[in-house]
């Protein structure tokens, strides 16, 4: 990891338009940078915004407003032939294995055409090179040749992975990758991703709502709530020593294989549900299942701020 | 404590066009009142499809329970070899079921209300307005706020919790003696999930009633059931009460559920224990012990006989070739602290 930033989000919005005058807010001010040879975790419940931000910094969204820099270059302000080059360098991985492939296409045609867009190859090169794919991410040869169907999903989710692989990105965002696959297979994705990482020095963004997984092979980790980012720390510093009271309740809620552990927690427990992102409260976005809520926090919208080094959180109590 | 469900050498096979899937394979295991009884395993192992032939839910044919299985209720009735009378009644009132997605398992034409009192019309030959009144309890008591309004509502306009909740509401209505869940919480978020099982553990012990949870998460289970079996590829391969499974288990296979999950509460930035291959297809037929091919202390005798049983205590038994006298030792505490790589 270096000191370069590679990806750099400055107070980025995504707004959706619902219809009746009623804009959602997907991603509402979210700052934040990714080194070089870095992994962030993001977390945060479903509807958090998460999977929204992952694909508004590839620039597969629009922005509202904010920018999103790639090596200094602002992603949404990209003229078309910088456009074709950013999308050669940051790929994405999708959730469902099942969906994101063309059912009609064979495993080397889904993978040959990243490189058929970037790459001038010869076919013979261009077979080389697909097979080297297929065994970096741990495929046979003989799987270019067959249907998504004939895969299983941990099969299909390294076809995910190879596809991502081929165009030689710097920085992949991993939008939930793991979360449609086994235990057992899910340890398997995970260690290819980590050790991609290590190989080739990828960049990953890991969107996840999987805490211990986050945890496990993030470097820093940012929790997200109603689409703003209100904790962020590197990932040991967060699972020991939560600030925020979400993060907090969220750590606290992750269940623990251990009977001795688990019977002498403690659980925060969160009353009610993650309000709507149509017409989010006013003030901390958090207030009403706050514990520690004050009127302060009902009226002032709280700020990420450093409280350690490294360490940020948006709360008026911390 | 009274045994309120013996399974005893339960064979489900599905028929298919491929052939025969041996889906479950000789699963026995006994429930007592107010108990909590975990299934573990990955998708596939039979999980469902067990919990199902309870209940008697699974579509015959193509699905077949084989003779000579028996799942006797209450120590006197044979489910396997219930009338379709006795089946109707026998779901709801002695036995209910709730399921891993509740939208789909909610009629999305019906408010829940109707839904709820439909069930209790039923069952238990209630009147409109009593009904209503045992429907807005039954709301209160799994926590949903408002419940008076809510039983106009429809599904649609419930949270992936509160439709859960409902599913649980409407699976207690009738006082089941068991409720089987199948993997309750695994489309809800971390948060809710805890608000779920707190709720399923303070009905079991409010009303005694005995549960069946299906999951793939260990964790879950961690605090939550009495005894756990853990299946693989259709059969039951460990079996043990919590302290027994986490600290004591003794089949490869529980070793690497234990292992493939990192854990919040250390800091291993190691590799994670990755199982090869994939499950064995059932379709085929099956030599030897079924964990063979991704066990990485698989012996020549695992490759050509199936294990027996083995007892280690009252409770905690498993089927492994390595717990035979002869068998190499393999050092339990060293393999747990992550030494098994790649």
């Amino acid at each position: 990891m270096s000191n370069e930033n590679l990806i750099e989000v400055v107070n980025l919005k995504k707004y959706f338009n619902v219809g009746k005058n009623k804009i959602l807010k997907a991603v509402d001010d979210v700052s934040f940078n990714i080194k070089k040879g870095e992994t962030l975790g993001l977390v945060g419940e479903s509807g958090c915004g998460k999977t929204t931000c992952g694909r508004t910094i590839l620039g597969l969204y629009a922005a509202t407003s904010g920018h999103v820099y790639y090596c200094g270059k602002d992603v949404h302000a990209m003229d078309f032939n910088e456009k074709i080059k950013f999308k050669k360098n940051a790929q994405i991985i999708l959730q469902d294995p099942y969906a994101s492939l063309d059912p009609r296409m064979t495993i080397g045609e889904i993978i040959g055409e990243g490189i058929d867009v970037h790459f001038k190859l010869t076919r013979i090169e261009r077979q080389r090179r697909i097979n080297e794919l297929l065994d970096t991410v741990g495929l046979n040869q003989e799987h270019a040749s067959r249907f998504p169907h004939e895969l299983s999903g941990g099969q299909r989710q390294r076809v995910g992975i190879a596809r991502a692989l081929a165009v030689e990105p710097q920085f992949i965002v991993c939008d939930e990758p793991i979360s449609a696959l086994d235990v057992s297979i899910q340890a398997q994705i995970v260690n290819l991703l980590v050790r991609l990482q290590k190989e080739i020095g990828l960049t990953y963004l890991f969107i996840s709502h999987d805490l211990s997984m986050v945890k496990h092979i993030s470097d820093r980790v940012g929790v997200m709530y109603l689409g703003s980012m209100v904790e962020l720390a590197p990932s040991f510093n967060i699972y020991q020593k939560p600030l925020h009271p979400y993060t907090k309740a969220l750590i606290s809620a992750i269940p623990i294989p251990d009977p001795k552990i688990e019977d002498e927690r403690k659980r925060i427990k969160l009353e009610g549900e993650v309000p709507s992102p149509i017409n989010p409260p006013e003030g901390c976005k958090f207030f009403k299942r706050c514990v520690q809520a004050t009127d302060k926090c009902k009226n002032v919208s709280p700020q990420l701020k450093e409280v350690e080094k490294n360490h940020f959180v948006a709360c008026h109590q911390c | 404590m009274d045994k309120i469900l013996e399974v005893k050498d339960l064979n489900i096979s599905f028929h298919t066009y491929a052939g025969e899937v041996k889906a479950v394979r000789g699963v026995s295991f006994d429930l007592n009142k107010g108990e909590s009884l975990a299934l573990v395993g990955e998708s596939g192992c039979g999980k469902t499809v067990t919990a199902k032939s309870i209940v008697r839910l699974l579509k015959e044919p193509p699905a077949e329970i084989k003779e000579g299985s028996k799942i006797i209720f209450n120590g006197k009735e044979d489910v396997v070899k219930m009338s379709k009378k006795r089946l109707r009644s026998f779901r709801g009132e002695d036995v209910s079921m709730i399921f891993q997605d509740p939208m789909t398992s909610l009629n999305p034409t019906m408010t829940i209300g109707q839904q709820i009192m439909e069930a209790l019309m039923i069952h238990k030959g209630m009147q409109k307005n009593e009904a209503k009144k045992e429907t807005i309890k039954l709301l209160e008591t799994v926590n949903i706020p408002n419940a008076e309004e809510r039983i106009n509502h429809y599904p649609h306009q419930l949270s992936g919790g509160m439709r859960q909740r409902v599913m649980i509401a409407m699976a207690l209505s009738c006082n089941p003696k068991i409720l089987i869940a199948d993997e309750p919480t695994t489309a809800l978020d971390v948060t809710i999930q805890a608000q779920i099982m707190d709720l399923l553990g303070e009905l079991k012990n409010k009303f005694n009633t005995a549960i069946i949870l299906i999951t793939h998460d260990l964790g879950v289970v961690a605090n939550f059931a009495d005894k756990i079996q853990v299946m693989y590829a259709g059969e039951i391969v460990e079996r043990g009460n919590r302290e027994e499974i986490f600290y004591k288990s003794m089949h490869p296979y529980t070793w690497a559920l234990l292992n493939s999950v990192p854990r919040l509460d250390t800091e291993n930035k190691e590799q994670l224990y990755a199982l090869r291959g994939t499950p064995p297809d059932l379709i085929l037929p099956l030599k030897g012990c079924a964990f063979s091919s991704r066990c990485e202390y698989a012996m020549e005798i695992c490759l050509e006989r199936k294990p027996v049983e083995t007892r280690l205590s009252n409770t905690h038994s498993l089927s492994c070739w390595l717990q035979h006298p002869d068998a190499p030792k393999v050092n339990r505490a060293e393999v747990l602290r992550g030494e098994m790589n790649e």
